[in-house]
């Protein structure tokens, strides 16, 4: 069994392995600066469905699919999916989990929901209890769009401070069969509310969530921001990343070069995302493609995976309610 | 420090940090367009009446605006209005092209669930305030106008 360290984090004994990581996006995260390290990209964001809600799905089936082949297992060798999105009552997971025979746990977290997945994965798996998890999320620019805000045709202009839903799905394999990579602990997060009431500007919304968790992970695994190879967010954007450093250098804590956002990175600034994208596919992408291709190459040995996720819908928004953010964390270590 | 005062603080903050739209640029570019497609109105007005010479102006009018809702409906259907909207803001969102591309974007949107519950219902989902405030500014308006 595995110890908990501190109020909010836990270390695994047993720590699982990463055996298989898939990702897919779409056209636009295509032309973003990491179209190479992507493993599929769509030609269109349709995917060939008549539907957005089931071109998400298909992405996602895609993805466990492709991440159990590179796994180097078979459908039946799966133990467990644990998988979520944005649409409402989390469908695209449970769409997809129809299509495999397996135990399916669906999550909510928002763009948070890769870490989670990863976290109760690998705890399924450190406790002996199922030998092959697979962590999947997706999400979908256009359902995301038709649900949280207007038509994909209204010739309205999007604030400054907006972000760009990632069309992307990642998922990822985690074992007990031996690998490099890790999972060695789980920081759980605090749900954070700092009265952001702007839909559209999640970056403020989120940062004190991503602030609260890696102070907690910091203090609870007795480690600074130094010694990670790599501390990335999920999808705080521009902003919430230059937030979030403000708010981590006010509690005494200074991220430096290591420190990236998901949503900051993934695309090119003539892509007119103004403050980058989000989504739960955004870390979930990134994740399963360059950073698990880095840690491969050994340019990472400690990643800290802090994803943050705004926990609100639109009626809430409408009900003038401020926007709760949530952060979890996990830490990938390469082993030899 | 309490939660109030750090919310308060928080969000003095994130005001001050956050970007804001360029009110230069974005001004002239919806004074540009917005004043292309008035051209374009007065443009069509002229020709109908040149073409009909026994339409009266009234007539010519109505067929004008006719002619823009379709056009702004046929750009939102092969998906250009968007993307003019994207440049010219409220130049593109102003003239009645701009409550065209409000009624037929929904209406292409949610053509996928169903026509009743899909198209019909969500069709007025953006254009729905403009229509009831229109209506009861016109019965607020009327009824001043009865008194004076």
């Amino acid at each position: 069994m595995g110890k908990r360290l501190g109020k909010q984090t836990i270390e695994f004994n047993n720590p699982a392995s990463i055996i298989g990581n898939y990702s897919i996006v779409g056209e636009k995260e295509g032309h973003g600066i990491f179209k190479d390290y992507f493993d599929y990209i769509l030609e269109d964001d349709a995917f060939g469905e008549k539907t957005y809600e089931r071109a998400e799905r298909k992405m996602l089936e895609h993805a466990i699919i492709n991440s159990l082949e590179k796994a180097g297992l078979k459908p039946k060798d799966l133990d467990l999916l644990v998988s979520g999105d944005l649409l409402n009552q989390i469908i695209s997971s449970s769409f997809a989990a129809r299509e495999f025979d397996l135990t399916f746990l669906g999550l909510y977290s928002a763009c948070s929901t890769m870490a989670e997945a990863i976290a109760v994965g690998a705890t399924f798996v450190d406790g002996g209890y199922f030998k092959n998890v697979a962590c999947a999320t997706a999400s979908h620019f256009s359902s995301a769009e038709r649900q949280y805000r207007f038509p994909l045709e209204l010739g309205n202009q999007r604030p400054p401070v907006s972000q760009w839903t990632v069309t992307g799905s990642g998922c990822m394999i985690l074992g007990e069969k031996k690998s490099n990579k890790k999972i060695v602990n789980a920081t759980f997060g605090k749900v954070t509310d700092f009265g952001i009431t702007d839909a559209n500007n999640m970056g403020a919304a989120m940062a004190p969530a991503a602030m609260s968790s890696l102070i907690a992970h910091f203090e609870d695994t007795n480690t600074t921001p130094d010694d990670y190879d790599l501390i990335l967010t999920g999808d705080l954007g521009k902003l919430g990343s230059e937030i979030l450093l403000d708010l981590m250098e006010n509690k005494g804590y200074k991220l430096k070069d290591n420190y990236n956002d998901c949503g900051q990175m993934i695309f090119n600034n003539n892509q007119k995302t103004y403050q980058g994208g989000s989504g739960a596919g955004c870390s979930a992408v990134i994740l399963n493609s360059y950073v698990m291709k880095k840690m491969d190459e050994d340019a990472c040995k400690r990643v800290l995976f802090a994803p943050t996720g705004a926990l609100l819908n639109a009626t809430s928004c409408q009900q003038g309610e401020s926007i709760p953010g949530i952060c979890h964390a996990v830490e990938i270590r390469r082993v030899e | 420090m309490d939660a109030k005062t750090r919310n308060k603080k928080y969000n003095e903050y994130v005001d001050k940090k956050k970007p804001l739209t360029k009110n230069f640029p974005t001004l002239i570019y919806a004074y540009l367009v917005g004043g292309v497609i008035c051209l374009l109105g007065q443009g069509i007005q002229d020709a109908l009446m040149a073409i009909f010479p026994t339409m009266s102006l009234e007539a010519a009018g109505t067929w004008m605006l006719i002619i823009l809702i379709f056009l702004a409906s046929f750009l939102t259907g092969i998906g250009v209005y968007d993307r003019i909207g994207v440049f010219a803001g409220a130049g593109s969102i102003v003239p009645i092209t701009g409550f065209s591309n409000s009624i037929s974007s929904p209406a292409i949107e949610f053509k996928k669930e169903g026509i009743i519950f899909g198209l019909c219902v969500k069709m007025f989902s953006v254009a729905g305030p403009v229509i009831v405030n229109g209506t009861v500014i016109s019965i607020i308006v009327g009824i001043i106008y009865l008194f004076i």
